[in-house]
């Protein structure tokens, strides 16, 4: 390097060990400056604003647990919020989960033209959630649009009103949902099946398991890794679905879709209630730690890997 | 280029076995069960041009799939009635340095954790590791207080520095890094290459297929993304895509046919991106489960 040859006077070159770890913290820094800031200092600066109440109009008054407390005991906003999120993950998740493994294993007898099926799959994956969201809105539309007019052409006297109604507000951003997540997930599980050898299905068939048997007994055990990793993404995803519900229903009607996350973006950014916000973050971000730490735990019971 | 995509998901024989056991009618089912969920998927899309490119009110009864009269005006008044350019060129903008800055400082960051020894690396490793976890909605109050007490709203330094850092990346390509033999490097080390060099000659090109992995991710993250940018954003003028969209819905909800417009212009650029780098985008969710929701 330049410094070897230019500077031959200098005292003493540096040792190898010593340039190694300059290099290392210099290719580091950029990275971790953002890293620290808006990651690290970023975490610890939500923790301590959630023990405040902060409007960023006067200064931050500090409250200590108030905040959690209030959450967890008189709080029935934030009880439907829970309950909420929860109704959303819990049909969400399966729904998408069997969908995509039916159409992964669909897909696996080989179809002709899968890149085109793909394709046609992938769209509202790579579509922008606020663009799908409008678009659903507007397919949803009870008077104008065309599902309500199909499902009447079908025979329903009265379809439903979607969005703005208490009962099909939820199912509504669920359909959407699912339907922007199906694609997504089955490319994992076609990944998923084609790690699978095939010497097991001939052999199996050998021995003269049926189709379902081998299904049973040589698919799905080898499938659980791939399924648990799908379930934890999309649970972790479940719980923090926000654009398509700002679109969609804006929470409502009635705080019928009001989530977490939308509840956290409207306490910190309409009603600058920050340091609610920040508790109600922070909620968040211990159901999704005891998710992750729960299917950790059930993963090593019901997970077969492979011998 | 469709043989050649086909690659990616038919790359194993199927079972073989399927085929003969299977009677037709099985088949046959599988195809319509497919295909009928292949239409569901692009009904929407479907229903979205339909009402963009037709002239006249959005609102028709009965609806119909074929706009008649068949017209662009939606996509011109689009155009006229919002700086609908200027949002096209935040998002393009605000992606592109988003994109780069992710993949710089995570390819920069992920070559020090895979090939140098430093002290203190592996614990900062593990702190990276640890911080995949938290759900960005904790760390989006306090950065947004960060940006404001920095003048930073309404700015693109705002939309682009906080979001230009990728610890999941980082790993990513500290994993793949791991995997390319080091004797290229000590080679080139041996021949007088400073670390700088190793990493832009030697790691970056081998890295290729997982930089560009990372590359279109972040890339359709950026252009989808919308909390930072709503909350970021009050001007008109900074909008990017998708805020001008919801701005859109709020201010004009029912102007259909302009929302469809917009909202198919605003589809493009990744339907484009996706069709060309479409190996990447199936390689990056298959292996990794990239780009969650």
């Amino acid at each position: 390097m330049s410094e070897t040859t230019s500077k031959p006077t200098a005292p003493q070159r540096m040792s190898l060990g010593r340039r190694e770890t300059i290099a290392g913290y210099l290719f580091l820094l950029p990275n971790l400056l953002g890293f620290v800031i808006f990651t690290a200092l970023a975490v610890v600066a939500s923790a301590a604003i959630s023990l405040t109440s902060w409007d960023l109009l006067s200064d931050p008054e500090f409250i200590g647990l108030q905040n959690y407390i209030d959450l967890l005991t008189h709080d029935p906003l934030f009880r439907t919020v829970l309950w909420n999120t929860f109704y959303f993950t819990v049909v969400s998740v399966p729904a998408s989960t069997v969908i995509a493994l039916g159409l992964a294993l669909m897909f696996n007898t080989g179809l002709r033209a899968i890149p085109l099926f793909r394709t046609m799959y992938f769209l509202p994956v790579i579509t922008a959630t606020v663009v799908v969201a409008l678009v659903w809105r507007w397919f949803f539309n009870p008077d104008f649009g065309i599902l309500n007019y199909a499902l009447f052409r079908l025979g329903i006297d009265s379809p439903p009103n979607w969005l703005s109604t208490r009962t099909w507000a939820m199912p509504s951003v669920i359909i959407l949902s699912v339907w922007k997540q199906v694609g997504y997930n089955m490319v994992i599980f076609l990944a998923g099946l084609q790690a699978i050898p095939t010497t097991l299905y001939e052999a199996a068939s050998i021995d003269g398991a049926g189709r379902w048997q081998r299904f049973r007994n040589i698919t799905l055990p080898l499938l659980t890794p791939t399924t648990f990793f799908v379930l934890i993404i999309s649970i972790i995803g479940s719980l923090q679905v926000f654009d398509a519900v700002l679109v969609l229903t804006g929470g409502g009607p009635a705080n019928a879709t009001r989530t977490i996350v939308f509840h956290i973006w409207e306490e910190a950014f309409v009603f600058l209630e920050m340091g609610y916000a920040a508790a109600v973050a922070w909620m968040l971000f211990i159901m999704v730690f005891l998710v992750t730490a729960l299917q950790w735990k059930l993963q090593k019971r019901w997970v077969h890997y492979e011998a | 280029m469709i043989e050649n995509e086909g690659r990616i998901v038919s790359q194993q024989p199927p079972l073989q076995t399927s085929n003969r056991v299977w009677p037709v009618a099985g088949r046959i089912l599988t195809y319509l069960i497919v295909s009928l969920g292949a239409l569901i998927m692009i009904v929407p899309f479907l229903w979205m041009a339909s009402t963009a490119f037709r002239g006249g009110s959005a609102f028709q009864y009965p609806p119909t799939w074929i706009p008649d009269p068949f017209s662009l005006d939606n996509f011109r008044e689009v155009w006229t009635i919002v700086p609908f350019g200027r949002y096209l060129f935040n998002s393009l903008f605000v992606a592109v340095c988003i994109m780069i800055g992710e993949v710089l400082t995570s390819s920069l960051a992920a070559y020090a954790f895979a090939r140098l020894r430093f002290p203190g690396r592996d614990a900062m490793f593990l702190m990276y590791l640890a911080t995949l976890m938290i759900p960005g909605q904790v760390t989006i109050i306090p950065n947004f207080i960060l940006m404001r007490y920095l003048g930073w709203i309404n700015t693109y330094e705002g939309l682009i520095i906080p979001t230009a850092f990728t610890a999941f990346g980082t790993f990513l390509l500290r994993q793949y890094f791991l995997s390319i033999p080091r004797e290229l490097e000590e080679a080139a080390r041996v021949d007088g290459a400073s670390y700088f060099q190793v990493w832009s000659r030697i790691i970056m090109p081998l890295a290729s297929p997982a930089i560009a992995t990372l590359a279109v991710f972040s890339f359709m993250g950026a252009w989808n993304s919308f909390l930072w940018p709503f909350i970021m954003v009050s001007t008109s003028e900074m909008r990017t895509l998708t805020v001008a969209l919801r701005s859109f819905q709020t201010d004009y909800g029912t102007e259909w046919g302009l929302m469809m417009a917009g909202s198919l212009i605003a589809m493009l650029p990744m339907v484009v991106i996706f069709l060309a780098a479409q190996r990447y985008f199936v390689r990056g969710i298959a292996t990794t489960g990239f780009g969650g929701r």
